[in-house]
């Protein structure tokens, strides 16, 4: 067998800053041309495998290693970070953050600058790596002028520039649409074939990734490489579910209907199965084992009202255009749609931030257009992305309390109701602790928190879980379906397939600033025109209800959701 | 989001853009020594002509920067009244001479040789400020950094100026959406609050931006080294121009009319040309 291009014998590692090794005992070798997935929860140590590689340790972040690793023959501590970097190209998960030129061109450009190459051949190097990823009829673009997906294709163009042997991608679906993300795993196979260059990818949405060949998983946990498997026997296995990675949903479809999953299954992906008759018959046993259809819904009376609403930054382009549609109260509702479909745009205009061009909004009833923002936040509130772009307090009590100094609460009654806020969230213990100390998902509960303390009648959340492994995913998702069950109505803007199958019974649909679709989310993602046009991405479950005859996918999708739910039920 | 920048660069076809980003730059250079150094009123019209005649040529019209041209002209009206109010003989000792047109009270008399001198101070200005709208309007962004590059400026320094252009408009973006996000939270920022309560207001704003900005910086700085950013002491630039006959002429002709200027001013041993004697 050929010599690894990567090879870690016994190799730990420890941030300086830290008291614990975050590596403990890792032996991996990666070979020429193979295709690696390292899949492991948030802290599983997988992102710092990566850094490994890339030399961003020790370079950017010093610390202490053990054992050996060698890169392209080389050890990165003996060798430097920019050596390194003509061996193996990095693509970051943030696509804003590592544009660095002002356009595309320049962007793509930007290691052989740095190299002195001379003009003319680096115009010949970028044009040609741009054909290769698609982008040679945007090189003038400016960055905002770009969706995510092209965002990215130009940061693999600006590491292919180099004649990289490995190509490490961090995290690369965690800021796209579903449909963008299948493209970009298209074109890392595509790249692959043409540049025989091995390939490493770090993400925990295995069946994203999925969706193109890969040769083995590496799972991590705790530091530790737990399992390291060519791709058919690792999923056999049931070592996702033990370390909080969730397993393919075709996998989980044929779990419950009572078929194990072998490696005589071809379980790698879903066109590969291969279902005897006897467990077709399985399958359309369990799904017409389905109880009957739920009751109706019950009696609902109407929160928010949207009536033709338009509108655009400028005269000419306008952002949203003419979209209706009303919310219940106590419903949980998902908004999807690509990037730039008009999601943002909507909240936005929702909760005042920007005035519309037409039509009007009514809040129980009555027309909230001439209400402020502040006025508006009394009863609707937004919670954004990510929680830093929120916390401004250091400590826990005072961040919740924020929202209700501007009013004339007593001091008393402050303290009963951040109180009461604080238990409804599951952080009263932490009350007194300062924010720091706290976990990602657990800041993302003092941000809800701090808007749940106004007690508004629904809460907006921007892609709630985006970037989060399946078990905080979870965490968060309980947590809002808890308060959902308390009455709050949830509205949720999310690229996030699987949340809203699984929380949302209900799905609007956006595209280039127009509602396209209000119907169920089994529905949505059943209906291949919409799934296209709304830059969406069938789910597992459609291909395999067609690959075992079923005629209505629809409903094998909501017998699989109605499945799950029971189990959880059944486990609470 | 999309809001009229103030000044940033406008894309037009002209002999003024196909210039390289380093001819514009020097000529800026060149050509603000040239107005700065003198008070010859004969070189100063000469100069305010050509100002005039580059900005016809550039395509560029007064209402894309009315703006600045505006802003510009409140300075200088405050700039002539502050020299006026506290210096108002400097024009009669600079000419040596004194005709009075008008008394106004006390020490304030307006005579010709003041007006003279600010006639002149106001040229100066007017001669410089279309040349360096021009250069920052005519410039396309990208070659900033390349044009400083090749008049010296380490790259380093020069690529820092080509990552705030890069990068501002992000932040901006941002800082839009948090404090919309914590005006939601009750956080006023409008005029109706007390001085002291929007400062500390505006520190909620700030902490989050702050924060995000961290990350931000950390996520360029690992992307720029993993691409070798500093790998080597110089750099090439993918949007650098060659030097076309049109920028060695534009050149030579600001070094001969800061040549012109300096032999004709300091001819006579003073910087000032002298109508009164």
């Amino acid at each position: 067998m050929a010599e690894p291009i990567i090879s870690f014998q016994d190799y730990g590692f420890q941030y300086t800053a830290q008291a614990e090794p975050t590596l403990h005992h890792i032996n991996l070798d990666i070979y020429p041309g193979e295709k690696v997935l390292i899949a492991g929860a948030s802290g599983s140590g997988k992102s710092t495998i990566g850094s490994c590689i890339n030399g961003l340790i020790p370079f950017a972040y010093p610390g202490k290693s053990t054992g050996k690793l060698t890169v392209g023959g080389m050890e990165p501590e003996k060798s430097s970070i920019f050596v390194l970097s003509h061996t193996v190209g990095t693509v970051l998960q943030d696509t804003d953050g590592q544009f660095i030129g002002l356009t595309v061109g320049e962007d793509i450009a930007f290691a052989l600058e740095n190299s002195c190459v001379v003009q003319d051949e680096m115009k010949r190097i970028v044009d040609e790596v741009a054909k290769l990823v698609d982008i040679e009829h945007h090189l003038q673009y400016a960055p905002h002028e770009l969706s995510g997906g092209q965002k990215q294709r130009v940061s693999l163009a600006g590491v292919m520039v180099d004649e990289v042997k490995v190509l490490l991608f961090d995290e690369p679906l965690a800021n796209l649409d579903p449909a963008a993300g299948r493209m970009t795993i298209e074109l890392i196979d595509r790249v692959q074939e043409r540049t025989g260059a091995a390939v490493i990818i770090i993400e925990h949405r295995l069946e994203d990734v999925l969706w193109r060949k890969v040769d083995r998983i590496v799972l991590m946990d705790e530091g530790k490489i737990v399992v390291d498997m060519p791709t058919r026997a690792f999923l056999s296995g049931n070592a996702l579910l033990e370390h909080g990675i969730r397993e393919p949903l075709y996998l989980t479809a044929l779990r419950y209907a009572g078929i194990p999953i072998t490696e005589e299954l071809e379980p790698q992906h879903v066109d590969s199965l291969l279902l005897t008759d006897k467990q077709i018959a399985m399958v359309q046993d369990w799904y017409q084992s389905a109880a009957k259809e739920r009751e109706g819904k019950k009696e609902e009376t109407e929160l928010l009202k949207v009536e033709h609403l338009s509108f655009g930054y400028t005269a000419e382009i306008m952002n949203l255009r003419d979209v209706s549609f009303t919310i219940k109260e106590g419903e949980m509702v998902s908004i999807v749609g690509r990037n730039g479909a008009g999601k943002s745009t909507l909240a936005k205009l929702i909760c005042g931030f920007e005035k519309p061009t037409s039509g009007s909004i009514y809040l129980a009833g009555r027309d909230i257009s001439g209400d402020t923002i502040k006025e508006r936040a009394q009863r609707i509130g937004y919670v954004m992305q990510n929680p830093n772009q929120m916390i401004s307090r250091p400590m826990i009590w005072d961040e919740v309390e924020m929202a209700l100094l501007a009013g004339n609460m007593t001091a008393e009654e402050r303290t009963e109701r951040v109180e009461e806020t604080l238990k409804i969230c599951g952080l009263y213990p932490f009350r007194k602790w300062p924010v720091s100390a706290l976990s990602f998902g657990q800041k993302k509960r003092v941000t809800i928190a701090g808007i749940l303390v106004q007690r508004p009648q629904m809460i907006i959340l921007d892609e709630p879980t985006a970037g989060q492994d399946y078990h905080h995913y979870t965490e968060i998702m309980e947590f809002l379906k808890e308060l959902n069950e308390q009455g709050f109505t949830i509205v949720m803007i999310t690229h996030d397939m699987h949340l809203m199958l699984e929380y949302t019974p209900r799905a609007i649909v956006f595209s280039e600033g127009e509602l396209l679709a209000d119907t169920t989310a089994a529905h949505v993602l059943n209906d291949p025109e919409l799934v296209k046009k709304a830059n969406l991405k069938e789910t597992s479950l459609y291909t395999l209800s067609m690959k075992c005859g079923i005629d209505n996918p629809q409903r094998f999708t909501e017998r699989f959701i109605e499945y799950e739910n029971e189990k959880a039920d059944l486990e609470r | 989001m999309a809001k009229a920048a103030i000044l940033s660069y406008i894309k037009r076809k002209s002999l003024v853009h196909e210039l390289t980003g380093t001819t514009k730059l020097i000529f800026f250079i060149l050509w603000s020594v040239a107005s700065m150094v003198t008070y010859d009123t004969r070189i100063l019209v000469g100069m305010l002509l050509i100002s005039v005649l580059v900005f016809k040529v550039s395509k560029i019209r007064v209402r894309d920067i009315s703006v600045v041209l505006g802003l510009a002209a409140v300075f200088l009206v405050l700039n002539n009244l502050f020299v006026y109010l506290f210096a108002p003989e400097y024009g009669v000792e600079i000419y040596e001479s004194r005709h009075v047109l008008l008394r106004i009270a006390g020490p304030y008399t307006i005579t010709a040789q003041q007006l003279f001198y600010h006639l002149n101070m106001t040229m100066k200005v007017i001669c410089v400020v279309p040349v360096a709208l021009l250069f920052i309007a005519c410039t396309d962004p990208s070659e900033f950094a390349a044009s400083l590059a090749r008049i010296g400026v380490s790259y380093r320094a020069g690529y820092a100026v080509s990552l705030a252009l890069r990068y501002i408009p992000d932040v901006q973006r941002e800082y839009q959406n948090i404090s919309q996000a914590q005006q939601a939270r009750g956080i006023d920022l409008s005029s109706k609050d007390k001085f002291f309560t929007r400062l500390k207001n505006s520190v909620a704003i700030l902490l989050p931006l702050v924060m995000s900005s961290l990350n931000r910086i950390e996520t360029v700085s690992n992307a720029m080294e993993l691409r070798g950013f500093g790998k080597e002491k110089k750099r090439t630039w993918y949007v650098q121009r060659r030097m076309q006959r049109n920028d060695w002429l534009v050149i030579g002709f600001v070094v001969v009319i800061l040549v012109v200027d300096l032999v004709v001013t300091f001819w006579d041993g003073s910087r000032f040309f002298n109508p009164f004697l």
